[in-house]
């Protein structure tokens, strides 16, 4: 499919803008930034304009046309990119984001292998934050008391080069409430785009308390994430309702204006129709992934498991050095001459004791936290295969229903057929996306883990052999005045 | 640890230069010599365990386990010869029984101990069971490292039962109960009531026995935590092994993250297995503690042994001092304290003049036997507070040594354990970079 490789193009084309090196090669296309920003945004907002038809029954006459004329308007744009020389294949994929296909055979400056050298060093340059143009961070917890409830809100601070914004800095509060309202907007209006999850309502094994300390920390950890997730996203940070989340003082009046219960409704009650009647023939890709996503989820779930019971072991393993030390200073305190290496023992087992709490907590902060946010990714996942599912089944529905009266022309059957290719394609790209950094969080956090393990036996065995030393001091000094 | 014995004999080298037949025949027949230890001219060692099983007491079948005891005269090692080792095979009551023969007939040392019967100080992993071949290897351990301290000891390495045991197999039994040992054995009823009714021990002893409670509660207190703490240990060092399983299934579905986390899980199982000898070792540490764990209790019984020979003294020279006074009320006739004898005469008359004689003669050579237990019981007494403390000593600069010396392996065990740890995270870390 053609559709998804110009989007990749100008996807690429747009970053590769914000890299210095790349200026010459983009200039190529001969194409300014501003057409491709316009561009991003025109497919957004047929997709904005997509998600509105189908859910509104009062304008089936206006977004639907409208919506295609959009999308007629932007493919032309984009075909324009592509000289009639170039020769793209329209089989392959996404393999274009792997390293080892690539598009087609031309040489060094042709397009191809410039976007897969750029998705390398994209891949490499993860850490680079000026390349990034919407900064968010969330901090500063506060419990609010009001005569009905008490809650908890939380700073959030957005920095900003990005020309759509007002201004470059934004303080807001926000409560957890307001992130739930922005994520389920996003998936409303992007739903086969994967959206990052946010972190539980509440927990509830541990009966742990809402305002407990540790509890605020990690939520606002994993609400952070959330934020910095969406504003990486390409499409999702565009969005109107992230601006509005991070800009608008006053969000209640808003989030009342949002698409009413009965829409949401009528949405759901058509979602459950179309999951009854199934996908007639769903393409392959999506089967591959629908498999991929069930396993992984399963095994994201038992690593999270056993890094539960890793921290269960070793806090009872923590509690009983505690208890270990103690008897070592309390004979040095009734021996005579082997009083002091009972006593540095008993210190030595201290220090290490309390190493280990240190990589405990690291264990807690850390590697938990990410495995638990793709356990939630995994249901995510889910729900978007169901919604993609749901639209195809949708359009498959409709089709049928016309094909019987005999209708030739269908605006709104070929409305549907354009849905779904587009969220077909935009899924896609974004699964890739996803897929990367999956690999890269994972791999972070999992490297952390192995460091904070390698630095505590570091720790440990300097302890232990600067008793030893000493040890092999008093040995030596013992000799010499032993000896005559 | 049972080289102090070459240490510490003054003795001059010419001992070492009797030929090997030379040297076993003085070992059948001198009791007490002075000089070299039985260590400096024989090699012993505790080579193997068997199983075997046999007829008991009470005619039942019963399974146990027998212990290899090899000797080889030192001085033909010396030469540069190597002959066959002697030897023979015990059982661990064998081993008691020979302790308990130490015990009495050595009471002023602190006799070494036997490792213990059953597995105590037990944690989740580790078997409870006598059968259990870990256990049956440090019970081997232990063994031959009483005998070396035994055999090392200036004073208990020449007796001759000691000799029998580590040379004559069959008969030996027989050999040490002719001694007599167990009419010299002290009742417990005797000691106890001794222990509570002593009015002037030797502080220096009281002061031991005191020392050896507390280094009983210390060190058990110790081994309690440790085996606690190795519990643990072993528990999350083997739910890491579930990493690996986990991985290794989750490397199946993954494209560039495959290889990275098959190995790094082949890595998680590795470091799971490696903590059985890391605690394996650990009990070789823990069986040092339990040595003066168990010594304290001999440091205990040397006290307890003087407090009775104070004792006996004491009611030795009480009932003297009891019998004189009879005497002198007898011959003077003043009654100086309440007495039955008083009351019986001023209530039935004064007794006959021949009766009164009779007595007084009595009372004399009750008197004489009297004075004479007093000497004996004193010299015992002096003799034991002599000998034990000197013995004493020796122990309290063993055990400083030794326990020093068991602080620095655990050390180095630790030490080991964080390299293996290191090299684990290394490899996994290694691994997670390939992901």
């Amino acid at each position: 499919m053609v559709v998804q490789q110009r989007l990749l193009v100008v996807f690429t084309l747009r970053a590769a803008w914000k890299v210095q090196q790349h200026w010459a090669e983009v200039r190529l296309w001969r194409v300014s930034l501003f057409w491709l920003e316009i561009s991003l945004k025109l497919h957004s907002l047929c997709g904005v304009f997509l998600g509105v038809s189908v859910n509104s029954s009062e304008f089936p006459s206006v977004f639907p046309p409208a919506a295609c004329r959009l999308s007629a308007c932007c493919w032309t744009e984009m075909s324009a990119l592509f000289p009639a020389h170039l020769d793209l294949e329209e089989e392959e994929d996404l393999e274009v984001f792997s390293k080892k296909t690539s598009l087609t055979d031309g040489g060094p400056n042709s397009p191809s292998s410039m976007m897969n050298q750029y998705r390398l060093e994209a891949e490499e340059e993860e850490e680079e934050k000026e390349e990034k143009e919407l900064f968010v961070t969330v901090d500063h917890p506060e419990s609010h008391v009001t005569a009905i409830e008490t809650f908890i809100t939380y700073r959030v601070l957005t920095k900003t080069t990005r020309s759509d914004f007002d201004c470059s800095e934004f303080e807001v509060r926000r409560r957890y409430q307001d992130f739930l309202w922005l994520r389920s907007r996003l998936e409303e209006n992007h739903p086969t785009l994967i959206v990052h999850p946010l972190p539980e309502k509440f927990v509830m094994k541990g009966m742990v308390e809402r305002f407990n300390e540790d509890f605020i920390e990690t939520r606002r950890r994993a609400l952070q994430r959330f934020l910095s997730k969406i504003s990486e996203h390409p499409l999702l940070s565009c969005s109107p309702h992230l601006k509005i989340f991070l800009t608008t003082q006053d969000l209640q009046s808003h989030k009342k204006q949002a698409p009413g219960f009965l829409t949401r409704v009528g949405e759901t009650v058509r979602a459950v129709a179309h999951s009854v009647r199934g996908v007639r023939s769903r393409p392959e890709e999506f089967t591959l992934m629908q498999e991929y996503v069930e396993q992984f989820s399963s095994k994201i779930s038992s690593v999270d498991k056993v890094t539960q019971r890793i921290i269960r072991e070793q806090r009872e393993y923590v509690d009983e050095m505690k208890q270990y030390s103690p008897p070592y200073s309390q004979w040095g305190g009734m021996e005579e001459a082997l009083q002091l290496p009972l006593q540095e023992v008993a210190g030595c087992v201290q220090r290490c004791s309390t190493e280990t709490q240190l990589q405990l907590q690291h264990l807690s902060t850390v590697l938990l936290p990410a495995l638990h946010e793709y356990m939630l990714c995994a249901d995510t996942l889910k729900a978007v295969m169901r919604r993609r599912d749901n639209i195809q089944a949708e359009y498959e529905a409709r089709r049928e229903a016309m094909e019987k009266r005999g209708d030739q022309e269908g605006e709104e059957v070929q409305a549907l057929q354009e849905k779904v290719e587009v969220c077909n394609s935009s899924l896609q790209v974004d699964w890739s996306r996803w897929r990367s950094s999956m690999r890269t969080d994972l791999k972070t956090a999992l490297l952390s883990t192995a460091e904070s393990n390698l630095q505590h036996y570091e720790k440990c065995l300097a302890v232990w052999e600067t008793f030893l030393l000493s040890q092999r001091e008093e040995g030596s000094e013992q000799k010499e005045e032993e000896a005559p | 640890m049972a080289e102090d014995g070459r240490e510490e004999s003054v003795a001059a080298d010419d001992d070492s230069q009797h030929t090997a037949e030379d040297g076993i025949h003085s070992l059948n027949n001198t009791m007490v010599e002075e000089g070299p230890t039985l260590l400096r001219r024989m090699e012993i060692c505790v080579a193997e365990a068997e199983k075997r099983s046999g007829k008991n007491t009470v005619n039942m079948q019963e399974t146990f386990t027998v212990y290899l005891i090899e000797t080889r005269p030192m001085d033909a090692l010396a030469e540069g010869r190597n002959p066959a080792p002697d030897s023979l095979w015990r059982r661990y009551s064998e081993f008691e029984l020979l302790r308990n023969y130490l015990l009495v007939t050595f009471p002023y040392i602190v006799v070494p101990p036997l490792p213990e019967k059953r597995a105590e100080f037990v944690w989740h992993k580790l078997s409870a069971d006598n059968m259990d071949p870990d256990f049956v290897e440090r019970r081997r351990v232990g063994l031959e490292n009483f005998l070396l301290r035994v055999a090392s000891h200036p004073v208990l390495s020449n007796d001759k039962i000691l000799h029998h045991f580590l040379t004559e197999e069959h008969g030996w039994k027989e050999v040490v109960y002719e001694t007599g040992f167990q009419a010299k054995a002290d009742s417990r009823l005797k000691a106890l009531s001794a222990t509570f009714r002593v009015r002037n021990p030797d502080k220096r002893f009281m002061d031991m026995k005191h020392y050896s409670d507390e280094l009983q509660s210390h060190t058990s207190q110790l081994l309690r935590a440790r085996a606690r703490v190795a519990d643990r240990l072993y528990g999350v060092y083997k739910v890491h092994g579930n990493y690996g399983r986990v991985f290794s299934e989750w490397s199946a579905i993954e494209k560039e993250m495959g290889d990275g986390l098959q190995s790094a899980g082949h890595h998680m199982d590795a470091y799971a297995a490696s903590i059985d000898d890391i605690l394996e070792e650990e009990e070789h540490y823990a069986d040092q503690l339990k040595e003066y764990l168990f010594y304290a209790e001999a440091l205990r019984a040397v006290c307890r042994k003087h407090e009775l020979t104070q004792f006996e003294l004491e009611m030795a020279t009480q009932d003297l001092i009891s019998k004189k006074q009879q005497h002198e009320e007898l011959a003077t006739g003043i009654v100086r304290t309440f007495s039955f004898k008083g009351m019986t005469n001023k209530l039935f008359g004064q007794e006959a003049p021949e009766q009164r004689e009779a007595r007084l003669k009595l009372l004399e050579e009750l008197i004489e036997e009297g004075e004479e237990a007093v000497k004996d019981k004193t010299v015992e007494c002096e003799e034991h507070v002599e000998k034990a403390w000197v013995d004493m000593q020796r122990f309290k600069e063993q055990k400083d040594k030794d326990l020093r010396e068991a602080l620095i392996n655990y050390a180095v065990m630790q030490v080991s354990m964080c390299k293996k740890g290191i090299q684990m995270w290394s490899n996994a870390k290694e691994c997670f970079l390939k992901m």
